[in-house]
């Protein structure tokens, strides 16, 4: 075990260059500069209220959550679909099909993102906050799957067939027995592919049209050197909602892990 | 097929109940995915002019991305810069994932890893332009240096380089490296390590012949994964190179969007993707020859 402290102190190292620029972050959204340099100059709020004041970053994010929030639940509601199908059943074709509904996760999205740009206009569908969502149930239903496929194969199937034995059907089967067996995973599928939306870049900002979304919007106001201050306002109100959300998601994961008797590996993906 | 009308009546329901099942998922799938792409295949061997698409399929764009200087270019950048960073990410990562899996209690392993993956749930945009406000010309760690009096003005080599598009994105997939790796160390039975040090094996050595061996499947997959979407990483060139320094994605988006050149802008994407998929089942052969030398 001499190994050992050099490995430590590796690791805490490499922690602290994970973190470095998110500790930035609160230092320069409460800085009193317009800057974004050292040395500090000084506490302030400001950037909050200027941020506060901007009534585009409202729409945007009023667009982004109505966006996260629809991809997310059709995204769980197809990966459901394709968990159980995986898990439960054999068929033809099995590994192709699967194969092509996990494709967005190792395809550049640069590329799907262009694919699906090209098709939307040739088919003459007006770009909108509707085909982001589109885009977005692509690429969130992968991870969905993944997520719930590891909750469905925990479930053991003899409680299914003893509730057929006593005369449930499979949809009530479905509703009483799987559905809350495997209800942590889908809602922390929901938070997973929320989150993903809610960050996602490119797919909105091809696909958007004129609308704009949070990290469209974001991304717009890097260009504008006076206004990235008030970005990192938001920037660290962002990272306090999304660890709040992930601590959820990590919470209920865990939880589904312990309702079916299995044993933590940890870690979402 | 076949396997369904072995199994008989039972067997056959069960193939159609499991594609009833995954059928929603399956066509949304094919319709926004499979579809879009086949189009774009079919627009890559189709000549862009003024009038619109015209059709006769030719190859005319693909010779203009293998010979055309920039075209050719941009593809070696991202394929340097995507190959740099899964180098440097994989690297940096492996201890990492060692030291979270064989020096950590059971109990405790969720929540470093919990801890590891926080930084990449946050903003990617943002997290991206804070490495430019690091590593900038008015960046922190030149103000930094220069007001503890270290060095008398900003050092130039730090900032819009390849070497700094290269460091924001090693840090950006570092938790998709780390990760793999460390269920593929999760899976070693401990007690061949025992064994291998029973039989006189230095710690080094057992290392070198039994865990490197043993995880490469994780290693592999976290090149994988951190190597394909690097390649088509369109926000660092953007943010971190200032514009000046165009990846693939960007040229993509030049090509299709600002000059409008829907068929030399699919035979860009078609190349990236080949080389993309050629990458990768080079390394999932890799993967299977490890494998095999396994069992």
């Amino acid at each position: 075990m001499n190994r050992n402290p050099t490995l430590k102190i590796y690791t805490i190292a490499y922690l602290i260059f994970l973190y470095a620029p998110i500790i930035l972050l609160p230092l320069f959204a409460f800085n009193d500069s317009k800057v974004i340099a050292f040395p500090l100059q000084g506490f302030t709020t400001n950037w909050f209220a200027e941020m506060w004041a901007d009534q585009q970053l409202f729409v945007a994010f009023r667009n982004s959550l109505l966006i996260a929030v629809t991809s997310s639940i059709f995204a769980t509601i197809l990966g459901i679909f394709a968990a159980r199908a995986s898990t439960r059943y054999k068929f033809p074709g099995k590994g192709g099909i699967l194969g092509l509904i996990m494709l967005p996760m190792v395809l550049p999205e640069m590329i799907f993102a262009m694919a699906l740009l090209v098709v939307l206009v040739a088919v003459g569908v007006p770009l909108s906050l509707f085909t982001i969502i589109l885009g977005h149930v692509l690429l969130c239903t992968p991870f969905a799957m993944a997520i719930l496929t590891s909750a469905f194969q925990s479930l053991d199937r003899s409680l299914e067939e003893a509730a057929y034995d006593l005369g449930e059907t499979p949809a009530s089967t479905f509703r009483l027995i799987i559905l809350p067996l495997v209800m942590p995973g889908i809602i922390s599928s929901l938070l997973i592919c929320f989150t993903i939306s809610l960050d996602e870049f490119i797919i909105s900002y091809f696909l958007g049209g004129n609308q704009t979304v949070l990290s469209v919007y974001i991304f717009g106001q890097f260009r504008f050197p006076a206004k990235v201050p008030a970005v990192m306002a938001l920037g660290f109100i962002l990272v306090c909602v999304s660890i709040c959300l992930l601590t959820i998601a990590e919470y209920f994961r865990r939880r589904g892990i312990a309702k079916t008797g299995g044993k933590d590996t940890g870690g979402f993906l | 097929m076949e396997q369904g009308s072995k199994k008989g009546r039972f067997g056959g329901s069960e193939a159609a109940n499991g594609l009833l099942l995954i059928s929603p998922t399956a066509i949304y799938a094919t319709l926004l995915l499979a579809a879009p792409l086949f189009a774009v295949v079919v627009y890559s061997l189709m000549v862009d002019s003024k009038a619109g698409l015209a059709g006769g399929l030719t190859f005319q764009n693909y010779i203009e991305v293998w010979t055309g200087r920039i075209d050719r270019a941009l593809m070696l950048r991202s394929l340097t810069v995507s190959a740099m960073v899964t180098l440097v990410t994989v690297l940096l990562a492996y201890p990492v994932a060692y030291f979270v899996s064989f020096h950590i209690r059971q109990d405790r392993k969720s929540l470093w890893l919990f801890l590891i993956t926080i930084p990449f749930w946050t903003s990617y945009l943002i997290r991206v332009f804070l490495w430019k406000v690091i590593l900038g010309y008015n960046g922190v760690i030149n103000s930094g240096l220069m007001s503890l009096g270290i060095i008398g003005e900003p050092l130039t080599i730090i900032n819009y380089s390849i070497g700094s598009m290269i460091m924001t994105l090693a840090h950006a997939y570092a938790a998709f490296a780390i990760l793999p790796i460390f269920v593929s160390l999760e899976k070693i039975d401990r007690s061949l390590l025992e064994a291998g040090q029973d039989l006189g094996e230095s710690k080094l050595r057992t290392f070198w012949r039994v865990t490197l061996p043993l995880s490469m499947p994780g290693v592999i997959a976290a090149v994988l994964i951190v190597f394909i979407p690097t390649i088509g990483d369109y926000v660092t060139p953007e943010l971190i190179g200032g514009g000046k320094l165009p990846m693939i994605a960007n040229r993509i988006e030049a090509v299709m969007l600002k000059q409008n050149d829907k068929a030399l802008g699919s035979a860009i994407a078609m190349t990236a993707m080949a080389i993309v998929a050629l990458v990768s089942v080079a390394f999932l052969l890799l993967n299977k020859r490890f494998l095999k030398g396994q069992k």
